[in-house]
C-alpha cells in the first residue's frame, strides 16, 4: 500500500520541459525562470532548435517543450500580443491535459507580475473560483488509499481461499476429509472463517497505516465500514472457494484468479470513473463486488456516509454474498464422477 | 468365522466403472463378511484403487449396485462415510500439525468433542506407543510410524468396517510386520478390514482375496484354495499365473 499509493499518483511532480528560446532576453530568461522555480517542473537545456527538442522528446528526456519566438521580449516592450508554443508529448493523455493546464497557469501568473495582460492566448475568459469537498487539497494519495486496501484485502483473502483447497487437492488430504461424514456447508464455512477474520485484521492495519503514514482519517463510522467489508469478504472469498473447486492444481487457480482480480479491479473504478464508463459496463459493475466496496469504502473514509447512503450497495452486497456462498456450497463435491 | 448371510457387511453387485470408454472395473461382484481381513489384490492399474474408492462414496459407479454397511452408496453416501475407515494410499494427514493435533482434528469431524475425544486419544496414542512424540510434526515422524499414525485416525470413531488402499507402500518390512500385526488385532475386535496390496506375502495373511486382472475380478478365494487350484507354492505364483492374461499396461 505504502508503494501503490505513492506510484498511483496521477499528480505531474516531474515534468521535464525542453525549452527554445530563440529570444534570449532578460525577460524570456525570467519566464524560464518562473519554470525552474515551480517544484513541478525541470528545464531541460536544448540548442536553439525545434529540431534537437524533438529528439529529447523522442528518446524520453522531456515531456514538454516550450517555444519563445525571438521577438518576445520585443512585443512585451510595445505591448503586443504575444504567442508562445507548447508542444506536449501526448501519450498519455491525462498527463498531457496536466502539463497544459500547469505550464498555462504558470505563464499566466508570470504575465500579471509583469504587469502585462496581452498574453492571450492563456488569458481566462471567465474567473471560476473552485472549492473542492471532502479532499481540499486535492491530494491524490486519499483517494487513492482508500481503493488501494479495498484490492489488497480482495487480493490476499482471496487467494489465500483459493489456494487452500487446490492445495489439499494436490497434497491428498481432501480426500481424507471427503471420506467422513462431514456436512458440506460446515467444510465450506470451516475453509472461508480464518481466511475472513485474516482479511478484516488487514483491513485494520491498513487503516492504521493509512492514519499513520498518509494521515487519513476516517470521517464515516468504523463499525460500519468494517460491516460493510464483513459482508464484502464473504464475496470474495466465496469467490476464491469457488474457483479452488474447479482448479485442479495451484499454477490454474492462480491464472483463474488473475483473470478476474484484474477485470475486476480495472471496472471497480480505482483509476477511472464509473461513471464514465459505457453502459455494458456499468451493466457489469452491478455484479462487481470490488464496485461496491469501492464505492463504499471512499464514501465513508472521505465523505464519512452513513448506512442510510449506503443501503443500495449494502443490499446489492449483501445479495451477491448469498447468491456466491450457495454456489460455493454446491460446488464443492464430496463425491466425484 | 460365521459366513452366514446375516454377516454381509459389504455387498457389491454387478459393480461397472468407466471413465469415457476405459472401462476401470468390469462388472465386480463379490459380498465381504464381519470381521474379515478382505484382500484386493492387482497389478498397477487393475482397478483397485476405483473400485476402492466407489466402495467409500468418493466416486460414483457407473452402474451396478453397492453396500456398504447396510447403506446404498448411490443414495446414502454421507451414512456409508459415518461407518467406514478409510486410509488412502497417498498420505493424508496434515504434515503441519502435531500428531495430538490430527487426532484431534479428525476425531472432531466424526463427532467426538470433549472428554471422550480426549480418552480416545490418549488410548490411541499409547497403543501406538507415540507418547513422546505427541506434540512432534507429522512431517517430521518416520513413513512407517505415519502410515500407523494414519491407520489409527482413519480408526478413531470404531468404524464397522475400515478400507485400506495399499497401506504399505514404501514402507520397509519390519514396519510392514508391525503394521499387519495392527490389521490381525483390529479384525479380532470384529471390524472388518478391506485391504488392497501388491505384495504377495501380504496376500497369505489375507483371510480372502479377490485378484483383479485388467478391471476383471478373475479369482475370489482363500489363500489356500487359491494355492490349491493352480498348484502354486505361494501367493506369488497364483498371481503371476493369473496376471500374465493381463493386457493392460499403466
Amino acid at each position: 500500500m505504502l508503494i501503490l499509493a505513492n506510484a498511483a499518483t496521477q499528480e505531474m511532480k516531474n515534468i521535464n520541459l525542453a525549452v527554445v528560446d530563440f529570444d534570449n532576453s532578460k525577460t524570456s530568461r525570467e519566464l524560464i525562470n518562473a519554470f525552474g522555480n515551480s517544484p513541478f517542473y525541470t528545464i531541460i537545456p536544448v540548442k536553439q532548435s525545434v529540431n534537437s527538442a524533438m529528439d529529447k522528446v523522442h528518446n524520453s528526456q522531456a515531456d514538454a517543450i516550450l517555444v519563445i519566438e525571438d521577438d518576445f521580449e520585443e512585443k512585451i516592450v510595445k505591448s503586443e500580443k504575444v504567442d508562445l508554443q507548447l508542444l506536449v508529448n501526448a501519450i498519455n493523455g491525462t498527463a498531457a491535459s496536466l502539463i497544459n493546464g500547469y505550464t498555462s497557469s504558470i505563464v499566466t501568473g508570470y504575465s500579471a507580475k509583469i504587469g502585462i495582460q496581452n498574453v492571450e492566448q492563456f488569458k481566462p475568459a471567465i474567473a471560476t473560483k473552485v472549492r473542492h469537498w471532502y479532499n481540499p487539497e486535492l491530494n491524490y494519495k486519499l483517494y487513492m488509499v482508500p481503493g488501494i486496501l479495498v484490492i489488497l484485502v480482495t487480493v490476499v483473502g482471496m487467494f489465500l481461499t483459493a489456494l487452500n483447497i487446490v492445495r489439499e487437492k494436490e497434497l491428498g488430504t481432501i480426500e481424507q476429509i471427503n471420506v467422513t461424514p462431514i456436512k458440506r456447508y460446515q467444510f465450506i464455512l470451516g475453509k472461508l472463517i480464518p481466511f475472513w477474520i485474516i482479511a478484516l485484521f488487514e483491513l485494520a492495519f491498513g487503516l492504521l497505516i493509512a492514519r499513520l503514514v498518509f494521515n487519513l482519517t476516517i470521517a464515516g463510522s468504523i463499525p460500519l465500514l468494517f460491516g460493510f467489508a464483513s459482508i464484502y469478504l464473504l464475496v470474495a472469498l466465496s469467490g476464491g472457494l469457488i474457483l479452488s473447486t474447479t482448479a485442479d492444481n495451484q499454477q490454474q487457480v492462480m491464472f483463474m484468479s488473475y483473470f478476474f482480480m484484474i477485470l475486476f479491479i480495472l471496472m471497480s473504478g480505482l483509476f477511472t470513473s464509473t461513471e464514465s464508463m459505457p453502459q455494458w459496463a456499468q451493466l457489469f459493475n452491478k455484479i462487481n463486488p470490488l464496485y461496491y466496496f469501492m464505492d463504499v469504502n471512499r464514501m465513508v473514509i472521505l465523505k464519512g456516509s452513513n448506512f442510510a447512503d449506503i443501503k443500495v450497495q449494502f443490499v446489492f452486497i449483501s445479495i451477491l454474498a448469498l447468491l456466491t456462498l450457495t454456489w460455493a456450497v454446491l460446488r464443492y463435491r464430496k463425491t466425484s464422477n | 468365522m460365521a459366513n452366514s448371510k446375516n454377516d454381509i457387511v459389504i455387498e457389491v453387485k454387478d459393480l461397472v466403472k468407466r471413465f469415457g470408454s476405459f472401462v476401470a472395473d468390469d462388472h465386480l461382484t463379490f459380498n465381504v463378511y464381519k470381521g474379515e481381513i478382505f484382500g484386493f489384490l492387482g497389478a498397477n492399474g487393475a482397478g483397485k484403487t476405483t473400485a476402492i474408492r466407489m466402495l467409500c462414496g468418493l466416486l460414483q459407479p457407473t452402474s451396478g449396485d453397492v453396500k456398504v454397511a447396510g447403506f446404498d452408496a448411490y443414495t446414502q453416501s454421507n451414512l456409508i462415510k459415518a461407518n467406514i475407515g478409510y486410509m488412502s494410499q497417498k498420505f493424508s494427514l496434515y504434515n503441519d500439525l502435531s500428531v495430538w493435533e490430527n487426532i484431534r482434528f479428525f476425531g472432531g469431524i466424526y463427532g467426538l468433542w470433549g472428554k471422550e475425544l480426549k480418552y480416545r486419544a490418549d488410548e490411541l496414542i499409547n497403543n501406538l506407543q507415540m507418547n513422546d512424540s505427541r506434540d512432534v510434526l507429522i512431517s517430521s515422524l518416520p513413513l512407517g510410524w505415519r502410515q500407523r499414525l494414519s491407520f489409527a485416525v482413519s480408526m478413531i470413531h470404531k468404524p464397522p468396517i475400515v478400507f485400506l488402499d495399499e497401506p504399505t507402500g514404501g514402507v520397509d518390512p519390519i514396519a510392514r510386520r508391525q503394521f499387519w500385526e495392527m490389521i490381525n488385532e483390529v479384525a479380532a475386535s470384529g471390524t472388518t478390514v478391506f485391504v488392497t496390496t501388491h505384495y504377495m506375502d501380504e496376500a497369505e495373511y489375507c483371510h480372502r482375496v479377490a485378484i483383479l486382472v485388467d478391471g476383471k475380478m478373475v479369482a475370489l478365494n482363500t489363500p489356500a484354495n487359491l494355492k490349491k487350484e493352480y498348484s502354486a507354492s505361494s501367493m506369488n505364483e497364483v498371481f503371476i499365473s493369473l496376471a500374465r492374461q493381463g493386457q493392460r499396461v499403466e
